[in-house]
C-alpha cells in the first residue's frame, strides 16, 4: 500500500515517526507552513521556518525514504498580527522554489478583515505562480466560515479545481464538493474527524476529489491516521483501488497541478551520500 | 563529477536544452553588467527553477554552469546562498572555486560545515575549501565528514593537506579511541585519512 499524506507538520515530529510512517506505507507527504503554537514576532522567524521546510526537513524525510514537499504562506492566525504581515511581501521569492507545491495554509481563523486581505492576496499569489492553494477552514463557526471561504475563492482568479478546502467534516463536505474544490479531511485522535466517520463520508460522497490527512503536529495527533483510514476502508468493503485513489492518486493529482512533484525521495545528486541523521561535531 | 555542458546537451531533451540555452544567455548578459545587481536579474529565476526544467539529476550541473556564466559578485552570490533551498546552496558551494573570490566567500563554506545536511557538508569540502580553509577549520571539516558519514573522497586535495599533519592524526586517534571505548566500530575512512597523515610533510618552502 502506498500512502501520500497531503497535510502533516513534520517539523514537530520525531525520527521515530518518520520510520513508523515509512513502515505503514507513507512514501510522500506535503508539509504546509502554519502556526507554531508559540506566536512569532517578526518576518525573520517565518523565513527561517520556510528555509527549514526547503532544506533540513526534506533532508530528514529523505533519510527515511519519504518524498517531502511543502506549501508556504502567512497562516490565518498570524495574518492578524501586524508584526507578521510583511511576510506577504517576501512570499514571491519563496513561491518559485522547486519543492513548493501550493500556497498554504491560508484561509480563515476568526474571520477578520485582516484575514480577508491575507486570503485574497495569497489566492492571487497562487494564481500568479501557477500554484494550487491549500485552504484551511476555521474550527469555530465552521459552516459559515466555509461558505465565506468559497465566496472568496469564487471571486479570486484561481479556479476551484486548484483549491483544496481542508479540515472538513459531515456538515461542510457537501458545500465543499459542490463548489468544485477538492475536499480534505484531517483525521485526529479526538477532534475533527475519526476513521469510521471518514469511511461514512466516503460511502456517502464517493472517492473523487477527496483527500485524507493526519494533520499531525505538536498537539495530540497521530501521523499514522492515513494508514488507519486505509485499513478501515478495506474492512468496510472498499477495494484496494479505492484506497489507492484516496490515499495516493488524489493527492498526487491535486498537488501535481503545480508541475513540481518529485515522488522519488532519493532524487540523485553526485554528492547525495548521507544515510542517517548523525549529530556531527556536537 | 558535475556533468559538462557538452554531456548535458546530449542528455537533456529538446525543450530542456532550449531552456538551458536561454538561461545561459541571460546569465551571460548579467555577467556583462556587474553594476546591475539591483533586484533579481532574470537568470536567478532560472537558477532557482533549474530542477524542474532540466530534472533534479541535472540541477547541480545546470546551476553551476549558470553561476560560472553569470559570475555574480560576492554580495549577489551570498544572497543566492542565503535565500536558497538546500539544493541551491549546494550549487553555490560547488561553484565557488570557479568564480574569482579569493578567500572572501569562506563564510559560506563555514555556514555549510555547521549544518548536519550531508549534501551541504559534502559540497563544502571541495576545491574552494581545500584552497582557503585554515588548518583548524579544515581538520574539523574532515572530522565532520567522518561523523556524518560523508565519504572522505568528497574532500578535495585530502592527501596533500593531510600529509604530515600531526594534529589531524592526534584528533583522528582520539576519535578512534572514543569509538573503541564505546564499543562502536571505527569508520574505515578514519583509517584511510590516518594513513595519509603518516606520509612525510611537504618541503618547508611551501609554508614560507
Amino acid at each position: 500500500m502506498r500512502i501520500f499524506d497531503p497535510h502533516i507538520h513534520m517539523t514537530s515530529r520525531t525520527t521515530d515517526d518518520y520510520q513508523a510512517m515509512y513502515d505503514a506505507g507513507v512514501r510522500a507527504l506535503v508539509e504546509p507552513s502554519f502556526w507554531l503554537g508559540q506566536p512569532r514576532t517578526s518576518p525573520a522567524s517565518f523565513f527561517d521556518y520556510f528555509d527549514a521546510l526547503l532544506g533540513w526537513e526534506p533532508f530528514r524525510a529523505s533519510q527515511y525514504g519519504i518524498a517531502h514537499h511543502c506549501t508556504l504562506a502567512l497562516n490565518p492566525k498570524e495574518a492578524n498580527d501586524p508584526r507578521c504581515t510583511p511576510v506577504l511581501d517576501a512570499l514571491p521569492r519563496y513561491l518559485v522554489k522547486d519543492s513548493v507545491v501550493a500556497v498554504g495554509e491560508i484561509g480563515y481563523d476568526s474571520m477578520t478583515p485582516a484575514e480577508d486581505t491575507a486570503l485574497a492576496t495569497q489566492l492571487q499569489l497562487a494564481a500568479d505562480h501557477g500554484l494550487p492553494a491549500l485552504v484551511h477552514t476555521p474550527h469555530r463557526d465552521k459552516l459559515a466560515g466555509l461558505r465565506r471561504t468559497i465566496d472568496v475563492v469564487r471571486e479570486s482568479s484561481l479556479a476551484p479545481e486548484r483549491v483544496l478546502l481542508d479540515h472538513l467534516n459531515e456538515t461542510t463536505v457537501r458545500d465543499a464538493l459542490d463548489s468544485g474544490c477538492w475536499a480534505g479531511f484531517s483525521i485526529y485522535p479526538d477532534t475533527k474527524m475519526d476513521e469510521d466517520r471518514m469511511v461514512t463520508v466516503l460511502r456517502n460522497h464517493g472517492t473523487d476529489r477527496i483527500l485524507v490527512n493526519s494533520a499531525a503536529d505538536w498537539g495530540r495527533s497521530d501521523p499514522l491516521k492515513t494508514r488507519k483510514v486505509a485499513d478501515t476502508m478495506l474492512k468496510a468493503g472498499f477495494d484496494e483501488d479505492d484506497v489507492d485513489q484516496v490515499l495516493w492518486r488524489n493527492p498526487v493529482a491535486f498537488y501535481g497541478q503545480s508541475g513540481r512533484l518529485q515522488l522519488d525521495p532519493t532524487a540523485p545528486g553526485p554528492l547525495h551520500e548521507g544515510n542517517s541523521i548523525l549529530r556531527g561535531g556536537e | 563529477m558535475l556533468t559538462s555542458r557538452e554531456k548535458l546537451d546530449d542528455r537533456l531533451p529538446g525543450a530542456a536544452r532550449a531552456w538551458l540555452d536561454e538561461a545561459l544567455a541571460e546569465a551571460a548578459h548579467a555577467a556583462g553588467r556587474p553594476d546591475a545587481d539591483t533586484g533579481n536579474p532574470p537568470w536567478e529565476l532560472r537558477f532557482v527553477s533549474a530542477g524542474r526544467h532540466c530534472g533534479p539529476e541535472h540541477a547541480d550541473a545546470v546551476r553551476v554552469l549558470l553561476l560560472v556564466e553569470a559570475r555574480p559578485a560576492l554580495p549577489a552570490v551570498t544572497r543566492l546562498y542565503e535565500q536558497g533551498t538546500a539544493a541551491e546552496r549546494r550549487a553555490v558551494l560547488l561553484a565557488l572555486h570557479r568564480i574569482e573570490f579569493g578567500p572572501a566567500a569562506l563564510g559560506l563554506v563555514e555556514d555549510a560545515l555547521r549544518t548536519n545536511d550531508t549534501r551541504l557538508v559534502a559540497a563544502a569540502v571541495g576545491p574552494y575549501a581545500a584552497a582557503h580553509l585554515d588548518a583548524h577549520g579544515w581538520r574539523h571539516a574532515v572530522l565532520k565528514c567522518l561523523f556524518t558519514e560523508v565519504p572522505v573522497e568528497a574532500v578535495d586535495r585530502l592527501a596533500d593537506r593531510a600529509r604530515g599533519d600531526a594534529e589531524l592524526a592526534r584528533m583522528l586517534e582520539d576519535f578512534a579511541a572514543e569509538r573503541t571505548a564505546a564499543g562502536r566500530t571505527v569508520p574505515a575512512d578514519l583509517r584511510t585519512v590516518l594513513a595519509l597523515t603518516a606520509a612525510p610533510a611537504p618541503a618547508p618552502t611551501e609554508e614560507s
